[in-house]
Order: structure tokens, then sequence, then C-alpha cells
């Protein structure tokens, strides 16, 4: 996979997690979107998730869940796209108007900035503190070895 | 079946329509329930109304279950009634379930695994007493503790035993799976028809076949090889970008339950597995789910067909609790028509039973 | 750069929708699409605002399209393209594939035949073939210009195979209408 798309599946997957809330929190202080027209969504539909016989076995569909997704033309010419969980129509819209503007070479680094590692940092911190909060719960067994 | 075409009785709906308004909301001086105070105070609910409904959206779940006034079965037939408003965008690269970010993980075969006994927030080890802290709106509990997390894997315990041979591996099948969404059940049912279906079964109906299989219905020994519930990434590969995406995470709970298996012609004695993994954090499914799998795969194993959980009819034609209700409670629609020819019945056959009484018996 | 699909998802799929019904509850009778659409060539108005309507990724679709539709369709309607004779819908800008080619479903499940929508020269009611069968109380006339030659051999030849077979919607400009299965075609 080209290294630039390596980097925008990062970008997409970390405005998909986020809420439109943060998203749109973040870009006060981000330079303007370039405006966007809308050329297909937002609109809410159904991705059927799969799973694993065993876990690594044959796959069978384990239920539907609900996605949202949106594609935008920015005025330079860039698509954006966004397909994310849940039924966010603004969430989904904003997130397809940055994919288009991250793309843009000159755009890029300052929203990087200000939008997508902020929000990357505030995800793994969630992550860290639930991580920590499944490690207190991790069962230390006193045997004969560890008691004396 | 027949049914008659009866008219009127508008009003009277109309009235209990609203009548079922009211009774729902309740006494007005109370405050009324919200949406998001059902997703973060009725999770688990929440988690079997999307488990059953098979749709994963909180907030959706939270509020069918405010329209059903708590009733679980109906929460799940709205849902399912909602997702078919909705077009199907695509299906998502199997979830990788060994990826989990773990929030519980135990295991009753190994005391030390790589990865350890991770309990999580579980009702195990409560007393199952009445806290009546409850009651009275208090203080919001502490923050739970916290310790430093490390890097530490968590592999499945199915692999462990699969690398010395001592576990049956799953068949690597890459065939498209069936979807019942759009495929009506046929028999006999490949596993992967058998698992989507027992996934939106119903957890009553799966936890009753799972105990009869230990209580001696199904030749089953079975050990909890591994219960994992965490998190998990989605990902879909949308036709117009041509490369995978992740779009959300869920939560999952996933049972590997371990089972003797005494070798058949063609096959040395090992462990086999049954599978569970349901939506949201639901244990009692999970390993419910677990238990029946490994019932139902009787025939495929060449082992004897006996007991209700190992008939693949039996199980995978009741476990819908959304159809279930349905053919159940339409018996309380009108069926005065039918009734009528049935009493007709009935009193030919007295009469007839009263003229000749010695014919009766032949 | 690509162009935009329905203005008004909802509202505009909704009233081809209804078009297509009344088009295929009455063969024959011609339904006019009143939708600001802007398709790619060689895609008519109606042609595309079916297939935005009736296509989506459940439903394999083959045409002769050529790359800009191409491009337009996966992204607008989100469908697979599949081979003819494995797609549900099949659209035809040029010369239609025969028929007999096309699913036809089986006795089982009839429903699994394919819709053949065909782009033509014009539409006019009133004139040219006879159609006769459900749906239509003594008779209607419909002109299509633009149809291959041996049409209506071909057509009376899939009759044989009712239920199964393919259905027809026929588009021009900005109209529609329709030739289910059971409709009976007679030349004027």
């Amino acid at each position: 996979m080209p290294e630039d798309t390596e980097s925008r599946r990062r970008w997409m997957g970390i405005l998909a997690r986020a809420s439109h809330g943060a998203i749109q929190a973040r870009l006060g202080a981000a330079p303007a979107l370039p405006p966007h027209t809308r050329l297909r969504g937002p609109e809410t539909g159904l991705v059927m998730v799969r799973g694993r016989a065993g876990g690594d076995g044959a796959a069978f569909n384990l239920s539907e869940m609900t996605v949202t997704r949106c594609a935008v033309t920015l005025h330079g010419g860039n698509v954006g796209h966004a397909y994310v969980a849940g039924r966010d129509r603004q969430q989904a819209e904003l997130a397809a108007a940055l994919d288009g503007a991250l793309q843009d070479a000159t755009l890029r680094p300052a929203l990087m900035a200000t939008v997508i590692e902020p929000l990357a940092a505030a995800e793994a911190e969630a992550v860290a503190r639930e991580a920590r909060k499944a490690a207190a719960t991790r069962v230390q067994f006193f045997t004969m070895a560890n008691m004396r | 079946m027949a049914y008659v075409a009866v008219k009127g009785g508008e009003r009277a709906i109309g009235n209990a329509h609203a009548w079922l308004a009211e009774t729902r909301r309740g006494d007005t001086t109370l405050a009324e329930l919200e949406v998001p105070q059902i997703v973060q105070q009725l999770s688990l609910a929440v988690d079997r109304v999307m488990a059953e409904g098979s749709c994963y959206d909180r907030d959706l779940a939270a509020l069918a279950i405010k329209q059903s006034k708590g009733d679980l079965i109906e929460a799940a037939f709205l849902l399912r009634a909602y997702r078919t408003t909705l077009p199907r965008f695509g299906y998502s690269t199997p979830l990788d379930t060994a990826a989990m970010r773990i929030r519980r993980r135990v295991s009753a075969t190994y005391k030390d695994l790589p990865g350890g006994q991770v309990l999580g927030p579980t009702f195990d080890y409560t007393h199952r007493l009445l806290d009546f802290a409850l009651a009275a709106a208090g203080e919001p509990p502490a923050p739970a503790p916290e310790a430093p997390a490390g890097d530490t894997e968590s592999p499945r315990v199915t692999e462990l035993l699969s690398r010395e041979g001592l576990m049956r591996r799953e068949d690597d099948a890459t065939a498209e799976p069936a979807d019942l969404t759009r495929q009506p059940l046929a028999f006999p049912a490949a596993r992967p028809t058998r698992l989507q279906n027992l996934a939106r079964g119903d957890e009553g109906f799966l936890l009753g076949l799972g105990y009869s299989t230990q209580r001696g219905y199904g030749n089953s020994h079975p050990f909890v090889g591994e219960i994992r519930h965490g998190t998990v990434t989605i990902c879909l590969t949308p036709p117009e970008l041509g490369f995978e995406i992740e779009i959300g995470e869920i939560a999952v709970t996933e049972c590997q339950m371990v089972n003797q298996f005494h070798g058949s012609r063609s096959e040395p004695p090992q462990f086999t597995r049954g599978y569970g993994l349901v939506l949201g954090h639901g244990e009692r499914k999970a390993m419910s789910m677990a238990l029946v799998d490994r019932a139902l795969q009787a025939g495929d194993l060449g082992e004897d067909r006996t007991a209700p959980a190992q008939d693949e009819e039996f199980v995978l034609l009741h476990s819908d609790n959304v159809e279930a209700t349905g053919f159940v409670e339409h018996l309380k629609l009108p069926h005065y028509v039918d009734f009528q020819s049935e009493l007709e019945v009935v009193r030919r056959m007295r009469a007839t039973a009263t003229l000749q009484p010695e014919q009766a018996t032949p | 750069m690509m162009r935009p699909g329905f203005t008004a998802p909802v509202e505009n799929a909704q009233a081809c929708f209804r078009a297509v019904l009344d088009a295929i509850s009455r063969p024959g009778r011609v339904q006019i699409l009143t939708l600001g659409l802007t398709p790619p060539a060689p895609l008519d108005i109606a042609t595309a605002a079916v297939l935005l309507t009736l296509v989506d990724a459940e439903t394999p679709l083959s045409h002769d399209a050529g790359a800009e539709a191409d491009s337009w369709l996966r992204f607008h309607c989100g469908s697979p393209m599949a081979a003819v004779g494995e797609a549900a819908f099949v659209l035809a800008t040029g010369k239609p594939p025969a028929l007999a080619g096309l699913p036809a479903g089986s006795e089982e499940e009839p429903e699994r035949g394919a819709t053949l929508v065909l782009q033509v020269a014009s539409l006019e009611a009133g004139t040219g073939w006879r159609l006769t069968g459900p749906g239509i109380e003594h008779e209607h006339r419909l002109n299509a210009r633009g149809m291959p030659a041996g049409f209506i051999s071909e057509w009376a030849a899939q009759r044989g195979r009712f239920p199964c077979g393919v259905d027809i919607i026929l588009c021009a400009g900005d109209r529609v209408a329709a030739l289910p299965r059971g409709t009976r075609i007679e030349e004027g």
C-alpha cells in the first residue's frame, strides 16, 4: 500500500472514531476548510459485520450495524469520503470535508497538527485509561512460588 | 388458516394507543427517562436488544427500550423493523477478536496464561444482595482504580491447544457465507448460517438449550477455554475507494468452549470447540451459544444426534424471538371464522355421538 | 469530475419509484419524470433516474455505457458489476443482449429474473405496438423507436418460460414505460 494511502487510512479511521463535537471543537483552531458540495449523502445505511467461526475459521454474518457515509467535492477538485459508525450525519459530512482537504498537500500539515493529531492523542489517552482499569482487575495468584 | 376481515374498532385502537402512551410515561411528577440515561445506565439491556435485534446502534436500542416500556423482545422487534428501512452498504472484513481491546478475559482451563485473567466489570463475585444504597440517589461512585497496563498480548487459549495438536482446527473455508437476512434458512444448514442464527437468537432459549446439554441431553463435557469482552475495530472496503478503512468500533463478547471428543475413524481423540460471539457484553448468551454450537456439530463429527440441542431444525427454527413472538402472539388476533367452523364440527360430532352411541366405538 | 446524483435523494427516488411502479402496473403507458439530474453521457435522465432508484449494493449490474457512466454508476448506485448472465439489472444503451442470455429466475424463484433497462430513441403512447395482458383493460399502444430487429419474436419466445423471464423498463429522455414479462406484444 502506498504511503499516501496509509496516512489517509489513518486519518479516516481517527475521524470515524471521533464524535462530531470533538472534531468541531478542534476545527476552531484550524485554518478554514475550503467550501465543498455534496456528491452523495450524508446518508445512513447498514454494514453487515462478519465474524469467524472459532475466531479464526470460516467467516459468518454476525449482525448489522448502522453506518453513515458522505462524499463531497472540494472546490479544488479533491473528493473526500467518509464512512462512520452510527447515524451522525454532521460527523460524516465533516469527516468527508476533512478527508478532501487533507488530500491537499498545502492544507495537510496545519490540519494534521490542529485536528488529527489532537484527536488521535485524546483517543490514545482514553484507550490507555481503559487498559489501566482492566489491568487493575488482573488477578495476581498467590502461589508457593511468590508467597515466599 | 383463514382470517376474517373485520372493520371497526378504529376508535378503540386509537384510545388504546393513547392509554399506552400515558402508561409509558407513568407519573408525570417524576422526571422522564431520557434515552442517554438508558444507554449509560441500562447498558446490558441495550446490549441484549442490539444482539437480538441484530443491529448495532446503542441509541436506537435505547430508544426501542423506552418505547417498549422495557419489553426487550418488543424492543428487538422495533429495531428489526427499523433496520429494514435502511440500505445495505456492504459487508465488513471479518473482525479479528485476537486484536480485541480487552476489558475482561477469563479462562477456566489455564490459571496462568499469557495476558492473564482480567476480571473487568463483572457481577461474578458480587453477593447478590440487594443494594439499597442504589435506591437513594447519591454521590457517583469513585473512579475505578487503575494499574500500569504494560504491553500484554492475550493470544487465544484455543491456539495454545491447537499448537500441541490437541485441538481440532477450524475449517479454513473461504466461501462467501450465506446471509439469513437475504436467503431463508434451508437444511442442512452450514456452520456460518448456524452461527448467524444463534448470534441473533433469543438468550433465554439458548440458555435453556445450553443448560440441557450439561444435564445429559447431548454428550457434552464443556470447559470455558476463554471468555473475552472488549472492543474490536470494524473495517470495510468501499468499492469507490478500493482500500480498506476503519469505520469505527463495536463491543463484543466471545466465548470459546472446549469440549472433549472421543475421536472417530478419521480423527484421533482431541478437543473440539463450540463458539459464541455476541454484540455488546453478553457472557451468558455467548456461553449458551457456544454450548449449542458445539451440540449442533454432532452430525459433522459423526456423533449420535439424540438430544434437542443437537437437532438443527428444532434449534434454528425456534431460536428467533421476533419470529416466535409473531407466531405465538398472532393467536390473539381474530380467528372468528376458524373458530366458527371448529364449533360447528364439534357440535355435529356431538350430535352424531348422541344419536348413535354404540357406533362411536368400532 | 464526478457528476452528482439526485439533488433530493429521498423525494427524487420516491417520485421515480412511483413512476416505475405505474409504468409496470400499466404496461405501455408512458410516465414522464420531472427531475433535475445531469447524468454522464450516454445516459438519459430517465435511464439514470431508474438506475439510481432501483440499483444498489445488492443488485449486480451489467451495462454497455462506457467508462464515465461506469464510475458514476459504481459510485452512486454502489452496485457490483457483473456479466450479463449474472446481473440483476442489465442496462443497454446500444444494441441490447439477447433476452435468452439474461437470468430468467427459476420456477421456485421467478423474482430472480433480470430487469433490462433499455434506453431507446423515443417513447410515444397511442401508436405502434398493440399491448395486451395483465394491467391492460383492452389494449395499450406504444411506439418505442430504436428497438432491435427481431425483438417481438424474442419477446414471444420468452413467454413460454412464464413465470420465469425478463422484465423490461424502456427509457427515452425523461420518459419511462415498462414491458413486464406477462405482457403480449403484437406489431401495430
